[in-house]
């Protein structure tokens, strides 16, 4: 899996930072997604699926 | 006049009897939205007034609404048809009423706040939280063993918390409380609802003077760069929509986990279930009652529904969260319900701000309360308790409880 954050469409309600806090921050200026990593393990895919699906903004593609 | 700011008020005002009025169960949508179920997920509605508007009862519907930002929320360009107003060609926007404006006005003025609000700084008021809900379940244990929740715990609660965030001072609390709740009562005139908001609006503007005169370690004090009309919009959404939002659900939620005896006492067994307790809680109760409205700026297809420019479009909330294409038994409240993407804090680039200040203070103040009133019951018979149906956020107006 990789992920791939959109930081235009991105508004900041830290959806992916709660439900998948090993993969998402965000940052301390403005609340904006941080991506910690790119590539997430396989026990974190099921997370990283349900952040993605929780973004109201879809800022967040899977491949 | 109608502001923008007063419109899903008048909006609400507007929505046919069936749609607004609680019938049986306290905590199921209206009867006219469960009639709905089954029907088409997006429909023409009749408002009082004659116009035309379009109600969004499905759960994917209503997220492509309030994904697409083509349906406007800006209400001084593009009123609603509660207001009857016409278009407006507007240059620039010089107010701070950010939830009715749209991008890049409102990505402007909401990436201000975004940093205020992140998971990582809620959490650090959780023991801070914890500490004012304690306090106020000793209070009420120390005064006997009956009380009004609402005034009791669960509306100090997250109002204290705002005001310790904004700069604002608790002390003060009958002013914005009581003006704030007129301002979000469609019982109420247009006169009185806009009398409690210039009251705002003055109180607002003498807070945001002193701290321009002393600048304090706050969140006001953080924005006074921003033009005075900016600031007190803005301060006066967040103080708002920072206490009746949480207060509602704290007190709707304990009455709906006293009527579930069964999940209230699964929630005390495993308390890990907390947190999806409050997802659940928040999808199951969507307080956000008939409140959230758009605007299409052109002729804008949803399903196979075409959404001509200009009409208003209602998200019916409480139904959308009831989606039963979404959830296993949606009239069932089930505190181990997996995480799924609910409509409670809406979606898009509007959704709450506050929602994660929210889930704090609904985990820590139902969670504390749960635990410390273990014999904690309703003090009076369920189909007494005084219920919001008229208020733009639903809730109950007192919850008179017992313990042992």
């Amino acid at each position: 899996m990789k992920v791939t954050v959109d930081h235009e469409r991105c508004c900041s309600s830290g959806q992916c930072a709660l439900i998948a806090p090993e993969v998402f921050d965000q940052n301390e200026h403005d609340g904006a997604v941080v991506l910690l990593q790119p590539e997430p393990a396989p026990g974190l895919h099921a997370a990283v699926e349900d952040a993605a699906d929780h973004c109201p903004c879809s800022a967040i593609s899977l491949s | 006049m109608t502001t923008a700011a007063q419109t899903p008020t008048e909006l609400r005002r507007l929505l046919p009897r069936d749609l607004v009025e609680r019938g049986g169960c306290p905590f199921d949508p209206p009867a006219g939205l469960t009639a709905r179920r089954g029907q088409a997920p997006v429909q023409p509605l009749r408002l009082a007034n004659g116009a035309e508007a379009w109600l969004v009862t499905g759960l994917e519907e209503a997220r492509a609404v309030l994904a697409d930002t083509r349906f406007s929320s800006d209400r001084v360009r593009h009123p609603d048809a509660a207001s009857g107003a016409e278009p407006r060609q507007v240059e620039t926007r010089d107010d701070g009423m950010f939830v009715f404006m749209d991008p890049p006005e409102h990505t402007t003025l909401r990436k201000l706040l975004t940093g205020q609000f992140t998971v990582r700084r809620m959490r650090a008021l959780e023991e801070r939280v914890r500490e004012i809900a304690v306090g106020h379940i000793e209070a009420m244990k120390a005064a006997g063993t009956e009380a009004d929740l609402v005034p009791a715990y669960a509306l100090p609660i997250p109002s204290l918390v705002i005001c310790e965030l904004l700069g604002v001072d608790y002390a003060d609390r009958d002013r914005f409380q009581r003006n704030t709740a007129v301002a979000l009562d469609s019982a109420a005139s247009t006169d009185e609802r806009a009398r409690a908001g210039l009251e705002l609006y003055t109180f607002m503007g003498e807070l945001i003077a002193a701290k321009r005169a002393a600048p304090g370690d706050d969140l006001v004090s953080g924005l006074l760069d921003l033009p005075d009309n900016q600031l007190v919009d803005i301060a006066l959404v967040l103080l708002g929509a920072g206490h009746e939002t949480t207060a509602n659900m704290l007190a709707l939620g304990t009455f709906a986990l006293l009527e579930n005896p069964g999940e209230l006492a699964r929630l005390r067994a495993e308390p890990e279930l907390l947190d999806t307790a409050i997802e659940e809680l928040l999808r199951y109760l969507s307080i956000i009652q008939m409140g959230v409205s758009r605007v299409a700026t052109e002729d804008l297809t949803i399903g196979d529904v075409t959404i001509p420019a200009g009409a208003t479009v209602i998200i019916a909330t409480p139904e959308a969260n009831r989606d039963p294409a979404h959830w296993d038994q949606p009239d069932r409240l089930d505190v181990s319900r997996p995480r799924v993407s609910h409509l409670a804090f809406g979606h898009g680039v509007h959704q709450c701000l506050g929602q994660q200040l929210a889930r704090v203070e609904m985990k820590v103040g139902l969670g504390e309360l749960i635990t410390r009133l273990p014999g904690l019951r309703l003090a009076v018979p369920a189909d007494e308790v005084p219920l919001r149906a008229e208020m733009l956020v639903y809730g109950v107006h007192s919850l008179p409880v017992t313990w042992s």
